[in-house]
């Protein structure tokens, strides 16, 4: 475990870039620092591997003072990612990931294999070994700066704002390949930015700081979504941050209809027992089961309908699998103002509207104001996080 | 025609002799400041305040006639090559010296930060990072430097013929033979093109990891203190 304990830094020119901040970094997880520009988070992650040494204060990994060990063995124990990925200009792809471990030692053949290893690792193509940054995008660059991280496999990885500087299909991306890596080798993260949404979907706690270098909360997301400290964190949070909290939430507890379906082939007496009051739209679906998409009854011609007439149903939602808010984003996207819901192998499981959203998002916050964390309302809260990205 | 390579005896030598001897007067000198330069320079980097002084100091030395550089070094080391080789390499720091500060400045911030991060030492840093980063920067300053050498070893005739392919502009004139006038001043630009082309072609083999297209990097500041002379 990473601690800061107490740390302040001023800066010689007196700005006090970090005040007497205090964290607990848990092991094998994603730690977010994430705050307005400005507000001491660089400056917090580079006192971590004494590239900015604190004013006051201590910093300790399981329990040792990182001041007792020389500052370069310390580094190198930790892979270090920045944005636009500050490779070496002057060394081919495969010698910029070798870099470390050709420092402490390694012959070149090794540290070069392992290289490869590691560009398979974050999905680059073994054809862009020999290259040079130049001859990258942005993006690939950026996957080069998180392989040379981990070239040793250091136990910690420090990362700056490594992905800020892509654009936003890239950075998504990256985040999901960051969060599978993350799922094999289980480092211990600390990660800056400050895009709250980022924070939101990598972190396993994430810590609010604001201008002046204070903390403002240390929470995992979903409570700092639900309970946010006080203003200076909520505005930070932004204006949909309820919508946001759904993510927390699973679409497990959702009651799923299974009346408004028929099949492609369906009779007239099928489609007739079907059509009732409360259902104005029926879900036609192929014979293998995956919707095509909705159709008012009186529409529908027994035995063979006519696909080319049915509205869209839309990207449907993972049944249990994706959250309240994947749910609630289908329903209004639909244009009959329902959600499909589909199992693992993408055949309709149910139909839900936006009423009955409404109410378990109503049901899912009842729960959550009785609880104590916050978020107890959420069963099984990794599950559905995970699944929300 | 063969009156044109016919070298006149009071020069010791034969038209080959000269260039071999010019080109030792002309390159040593660059060498040399190559040599002084690189720590001057990181000095300067390093110490940021000692920059304007230097380049300050280079370009007063600069300006400094060779003439008086040889009145000066004739007592110590009398009428050789020494004598004119000495303010030849003191003329290149002006070229040299910025050339190299801001090729190494030229190195991204992050770049530094990620080598500080990785455990870099301060000199594994400089002479795994920085210089190989600048070395575009240097060459340019280089190109500049060897050039101008060329040219200038010809004033080493006013101290008893030590100007090699210059000693032939004297010759012309006391034994009115304007062809060896023509000799010198084409033999000498032969050579510095020459010896440009062969830089560039270092840098090339240097530098394969600079995108084609901006090749011409970092020699901005060079061409401009030629020209300014
Ligand atoms: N070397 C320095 N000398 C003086 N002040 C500094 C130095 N580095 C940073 N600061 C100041 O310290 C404060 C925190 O800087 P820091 O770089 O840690 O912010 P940040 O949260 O990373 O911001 P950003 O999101 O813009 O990267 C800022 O006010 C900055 O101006
Ligand atoms: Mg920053």
């Amino acid at each position: 475990m990473i601690r800061i304990d107490s740390v302040t830094k001023r800066y010689p020119d007196g700005t006090v870039a970090v005040d007497r901040l205090s964290l607990e970094i848990p092991d094998r997880a994603i730690t977010v620092l994430v705050g307005p520009s400005g507000c001491g988070k660089t400056t917090t992650l580079r006192m971590i591997n004494r590239m900015v040494e604190p004013s006051e204060g201590t910093i300790s990994i399981d329990g040792r003072d990182t001041r007792q060990q020389p500052v370069n063995t310390l580094r190198r124990s930790m892979g270090y990612v920045i944005q636009n990925a500050g490779l070496f200009q002057h060394r081919t792809i495969v010698d910029n990931i070798a870099t470390v471990p050709r420092l402490l030692g390694w012959s070149k053949d090794r540290a070069r294999a392992r290289a490869r290893e590691l560009m398979e690792r974050v999905g680059l193509d073994a054809s862009l070994a020999r290259r040079y940054p130049y001859q990258l995008s942005g993006g690939q660059q950026q996957r080069v700066g998180v392989a040379r991280a981990l070239a040793s496999d250091p136990p910690v990885l420090l990362m700056d704002e490594p992905f800020s500087a892509v654009d936003p299909v890239v950075r998504k991306g990256l985040q999901d390949e960051l969060l599978r890596i993350q799922d094999e080798l289980g480092k211990t993260i600390v990660f800056v930015t400050h895009d709250i949404d980022e924070a939101v979907k990598l972190g396993t706690m994430v810590a609010v700081l604001r201008t002046g270098g204070r903390l403002a909360q240390f929470a995992p997301p979903a409570e700092l979504l639900t309970n946010p400290a006080d203003a200076f964190v909520e505005d930070f949070l932004g204006a949909d941050r309820g919508i946001r909290r759904l993510s927390f939430f699973s679409s497990a507890g959702l009651e799923l209809l299974t009346a408004p379906i028929v099949a492609v082939d369906a009779s007239a007496e099928q489609i007739a027992a079907r059509a009732t009051e409360d259902v104005p739209y029926l879900l036609v679906t192929g014979l293998d089961g995956r919707p095509l998409g909705w159709s008012e009854p009186g529409a529908l011609t027994a035995g063979q309908v006519d696909t080319g007439r049915l509205l869209p149903c839309g990207r449907p939602f993972a049944a249990g699998r994706d959250s309240l808010r994947a749910a609630l984003d289908c329903a209004v996207l639909s244009p009959t103002g329902w959600a499909v819901a589909v199992d693992g192998e993408g055949r309709a499981a149910g139909v839900v509207s936006q009423a009955a959203i409404g109410e378990a998002i109503r049901g899912a916050h009842a729960n959550d104001t009785t609880g104590t964390t916050g978020f107890a309302g959420a069963p099984d809260l990794a599950a559905v996080q995970k699944a929300a990205r | 025609m063969n009156r044109f390579f016919d070298i006149p005896s009071d020069l010791q030598h034969s038209w080959a002799g000269l260039i071999g001897l010019h080109l030792r007067e002309a390159l040593l000198p660059v060498l040399g400041g190559l040599v002084l330069a690189l720590p001057l320079a990181q000095l300067c980097v390093r110490l940021r305040w000692l920059y304007p002084p230097v380049l300050w100091v280079t370009t007063v030395l600069y300006a400094i006639p060779s003439l008086a550089f040889f009145v000066v070094l004739i007592d110590y080391t009398g009428q050789t090559e020494v004598t004119v080789m000495i303010p030849l390499t003191v003329y290149t720091l002006v070229v040299l010296v910025p050339a190299i500060v801001d090729g190494v400045r030229s190195v991204p911030p992050e770049t530094l930060a990620a080598a500080a991060a990785m455990g870099f030492g301060p000199v594994r840093r400089y002479a795994q990072v920085q210089l190989p980063i600048a070395v575009p920067a240097i060459i340019a300053g280089l190109r500049v430097a060897t050039v101008s050498s060329i040219s200038l070893v010809s004033v080493g005739t006013l101290i008893g013929n030590q100007g090699a392919l210059g000693n032939l502009l004297h010759d012309a004139t006391i034994y009115n033979r304007p062809e060896l006038a023509w000799n010198a001043v084409l033999t000498m630009a032969v050579l510095a093109i020459l010896a440009d082309v062969l830089l560039v072609g270092v840098r090339v083999l240097l530098t394969p990891w600079m995108p084609s297209g901006t090749a011409g990097r970092g020699q901005g500041r060079g061409r401009k203190e030629a020209a300014a002379r």
